[in-house]
């Protein structure tokens, strides 16, 4: 029956399938092939045959947030986006570019520099744009520019049926139909295989200045966001890093042209006092994820002036459990990322995350495990409590009735 | 049940006053924006609370009935056009701004609260509500979230959608959810980005959350009057292409400027084959220095005449002039039909060219007036419906320019919804597939079509019970555990 499955996962991607190896497991769930189609029509035919033989399947581009969401209930193929790397087409005078979404992000905008261009999310990154997508992955200009789903306009799935679907278009401004696109983004593969995105592009800043002050205590933090936040100096990325022990940094990056930036980088000097400095160039550790030992990484969200009482709870939370955390993140758009050390025994991390949630109205948000190591995890509810799960439920069950899309990975067990 | 037998449902708990079944006033409630489509409602019920919406759908999901919500009734789609067998639920009763939390830089309203009421009370604490469409003096928010409006400075600051961050939702089979909040990023799927613009067929809105922005530090305007829309065109691709982001630009062609003259006496320079209006805002030294780029541009691509706004005032007849241009060409043609049509702002010109060779062809003439820099364009097509023969002729141009969208890579439709009105240009757009799949998100949220039935997708798509579910939602959810954790 294997050799059955892999000669038609052949004959749909012109040869491109093979056996899965060790390497190709996905947060330590063995799967059995791989396949790596070329086109959208190819992924159908893949999809079908997936269908055809009931296969469950993950859908991977670099592979670099694979094992975020719970670990699926089972994998039998690797739909690998990796070949669907095409530049499609980018109007430049348009703003706009239409790319296969397994392009490379640091790919695709080395692509679009020469243009003046750039897809507005940082820093540029191996992860591929159908794995932006997917993954709603956040990085410090979404101040500004909007998070990944503001910045999509189109988008090209297959289901889990083999149909292909377009939504949206090319152009920015359009509300006809339902905007699929912002559906799938997030939906960690679960709803459909995206296999060409249209993004809507920004010109790159002829200036830029990142003015960063140290600061200790948490409700100081909390003042200098909100005099930030509620002044005329319009911040492109508004971030915090603040390590386990010393100082955190609070560094906001301005954008424009050069007499702008230069008149608000005087502004945002003053603003934030004493021991604040400017620089040309990010601090080096700008939209990076906080993992010192790789060990567990939390998202949090929160309200914007619910940050003091997240770095309060955050702090009781860890002292009460014997963890340390490293705090990084988009502390004026309210979503930050937390790697948590220490956690010996699954018993201490599952205690801080239920302390987290447990108080999570005094910030307003939600506490996701993004990552664990395996053993954690599976003991672990990572995705916590979830607003509107029936309609969720419902959404899925129309998308993939037979749950063939990385069954188990998202909220709810979907 | 019928909607009749509905109302003596529904009488002791709304109240007398707030059902209507007089003929002559469901009458008042036949059409929307658009009026050449008229549907008199079965039943009427004005709502007051988030109870009040959600006992008027269980009552229409338990008696198979289907209901329309109405905000203040100014879409241009025809996306609140009652069902004749079916109840209207009128949401302007629900009209409070519940809060305006300045820290978070969001505010709470309810959908009946008008978008521009919402801007003033943010006002004061040195905010605003971003969206802006012409209508913001009557349209209201719940509308907007319907229809993901966008409006004049969406160029800069996007759409409805990019500006809700919460809703308390009534599903079509009553429930009341909560969705998102005033933080952003809730787990699971985007819901919120499949309820906003879709044209209340996933439910009703009775809450909503939205962020607000600061008040920028400068604006300014400037209008620029060109020989013709393609020098015009061409200083909008110049302004773009230097990396200047606007606020807004917009145009508006010698037949849109005209009525606008005729209706409001703007004052626009005489003799002028476009105009634009360009504003720009955000900090200080940024704004002056791409200000006088933009009025570079505008006097290198041939604008024979500037004006600069030297205070709001003047700023505001810039703008009349504008926002008034649909009520405007009343003045200039009995009947007219607006085009909602987007295209890559790059084809400006040659597609203006071509809706002026349709135009010529057909003997119907189009004035035009858009959002230059994002391409949404809003061709007016104007005929006198007592001539015989003109109301074909005018569909058929107006059928001719979203075509002609299409062809160029754009949209039907860019700020005003497919609704009843375009409905049938989706599969021009959409293949049978596109369109299926948009409906499975459908089928999810409304499996019965109760909710506005007969808006956007031309074919409904049968729901059923979906095959394949032998293998069952995850044991927890399906034992109703999984929200519980």
């Amino acid at each position: 029956m294997g050799e059955i499955i892999l000669e038609n996962l052949r004959a749909a991607t012109e040869g491109h399938a093979v056996g899965a190896t060790e390497a190709d497991a996905v947060d330590s769930m063995p799967a059995r092939w791989v396949a790596l189609p070329v086109s959208t029509e190819q992924t159908a035919a893949v999809m079908r045959v997936a269908a055809h033989h009931d296969l469950a399947v993950v859908v991977r581009g670099s592979g670099t947030k694979l094992t975020w969401g719970a670990r699926p209930e089972r994998v039998d193929l690797v739909l690998d986006t990796t070949r669907m790397d095409t530049v499609v087409e980018h109007a430049a005078g348009d703003l706009i570019v239409v790319v296969g979404a397994g392009r490379r992000l640091d790919d695709l905008q080395a692509a679009l520099s020469g243009s003046g261009q750039w897809l507005a999310v940082d820093p540029p990154r191996r992860g591929t744009v159908g794995g932006l997508i997917a993954t709603a992955a956040t990085g410090p200009t979404r101040l500004l520019h909007g998070p990944v789903r503001d910045l999509l306009i189109g988008v090209t799935v297959v289901r889990a049926d083999g149909v292909v679907a377009r939504a949206g278009g090319k152009v920015v401004k359009n509300v006809a139909g339902y905007d699929v696109g912002k559906l799938l983004t997030g939906s960690l593969g679960t709803l459909g295989i995206i296999t060409q995105a249209a993004f809507r592009l920004h010109p790159l800043p002829e200036a830029r200045r990142w003015v960063s002050v140290p600061v200790t205590e948490p409700d100081r933090i909390h003042v200098l966001v909100q005099q930030v936040v509620h002044s005329q100096l319009v911040p492109t990325a508004v971030e915090l890093d603040r390590p386990a022990t010393g100082d955190a940094t609070l560094c906001l990056l301005l954008e424009g042209i050069p007499p702008g930036v230069q008149s608000r980088t005087a502004q945002a000097l003053d603003l934030m006092g004493a021991g604040a400095t400017a620089a040309d160039n990010a601090p080096d550790w700008w939209g990076m994820e906080p993992l010192v030992g790789g060990e567990v990484l939390l998202k949090l969200t929160h309200e914007i002036a619910g940050l003091a009482p997240l770095l309060s709870v955050l702090d009781d939370a860890c002292a009460a459990t014997g963890l340390t955390s490293h705090l990084r993140g988009s502390v004026a758009v309210g979503a930050v990322t937390v790697g948590l050390t220490g956690a010996a025994d699954a018993h201490a991390l599952a205690r801080c995350v239920a302390d987290l949630r447990e108080r999570a109205p005094s910030f307003g948000g939600a506490v996701v495990v993004l990552e664990a190591p395996g053993d954690l995890k599976a003991d672990l509810d990572v995705w916590g409590p979830v607003g509107g799960l029936q309609l969720m439920h419902a959404v899925k069950r129309q998308f993939d009735p037979e749950r063939r899309l990385s069954p188990g990975r998202f909220v709810g067990g979907i | 049940m019928d909607a009749r037998g509905l109302a003596d449902q529904l009488r002791p708990l709304l109240g007398d006053d707030a059902i209507i079944t007089d003929h002559q006033r469901l009458r008042t409630y036949e059409c929307d924006g658009l009026a050449q489509y008229k549907v008199t409602p079965a039943l009427v019920v004005l709502a007051e609370t988030t109870a009040h919406v959600a006992a008027v759908v269980r009552a229409c999901a338990a008696a198979g009935l289907p209901f329309v919500a109405r905000g203040s009734g100014t879409g241009l789609s025809g996306g609140a056009l009652p069902h004749a067998d079916g109840v209207l639920i009128v949401m302007s009763r629900m009209r409070e701004v519940l809060e305006i939390d300045r820290a978070n830089q969001r505010a709470v309203v309810e959908p009946g609260v008008i978008n521009l009421q919402l801007t003033r009370a943010a006002q004061p604490q040195g905010y605003y509500y971003a969206p802006d469409p012409s209508s913001q003096q009557i349209c209201s928010i719940g509308g907007n979230v319907a229809e993901n409006s966008g409006g004049a400075h969406c160029l800069k600051y996007g759409f409805t959608t990019n500006h809700v961050t919460g809703l308390e939702l009534v599903t079509p089979g009553g429930e009341v959810v909560q969705i998102g909040g005033k933080a952003i990023d809730a787990p699971g799927y985007d819901l919120l980005g499949a309820i906003v613009g879709s044209e209340g067929t996933l439910g009703i809105a009775t809450k909503v959350t939205v962020r607000l922005t600061r008040t920028p530090e400068a604006v300014r305007t400037l209008l620029a009057a060109f020989p013709h829309t393609d020098q015009a065109g061409a200083a909008v691709s110049a302004i773009i292409g230097a990396g200047v982001i606007p606020a807004a630009i917009e145009m508006m062609d010698a037949l849109a400027i005209e009525a606008a003259e005729a209706a409001v006496h703007c004052g626009y320079p005489g003799g002028a084959g476009a105009v634009l209006i360009v504003e720009l805002d955000g900090p200080a030294a940024e704004v002056a220095h791409q200000f006088d780029e933009v009025e570079a541009f505008c006097r290198d691509n041939g604008a024979f005449e500037i004006r600069i706004a030297a205070d709001d005032a003047e700023r505001a007849l810039f703008w009349k002039g504008r926002k008034s241009a649909f009520a405007a060409v009343g003045r200039i043609s009995p009947d007219y039909i607006v085009q909602d049509g987007v295209i890559p702002r790059t084809a400006l010109p040659e597609v203006l060219r071509r809706i002026a060779a349709i135009s010529d062809e057909a003997g119907v003439r189009v004035a035009n007036v858009f959002h230059a820099g994002d391409g949404n364009l809003h061709p007016l097509v104007l005929f006198d419906a007592a001539v015989p023969g003109e109301s074909h002729r005018a569909e058929q141009v107006s059928g001719a320019i979203v075509d002609l969208c299409i062809e160029y890579g754009g949209s039907i439709t860019g700020e005003h919804g497919v609704g009843s009105d375009k409905a049938k240009y989706m599969p021009r757009m959409f293949n049978h597939d596109d369109l299926d799949t948009m409906q499975l998100v459908r089928c999810a949220f409304d499996p019965s079509s109760i909710s506005n039935p007969g808006k956007i997708f031309p074919t409904p798509r049968l729901c059923g019970e979906v095959p394949g579910r032998h293998k069952g939602a995850h044991p927890l959810a399906d034992a109703g555990l999984a929200e519980v954790f």
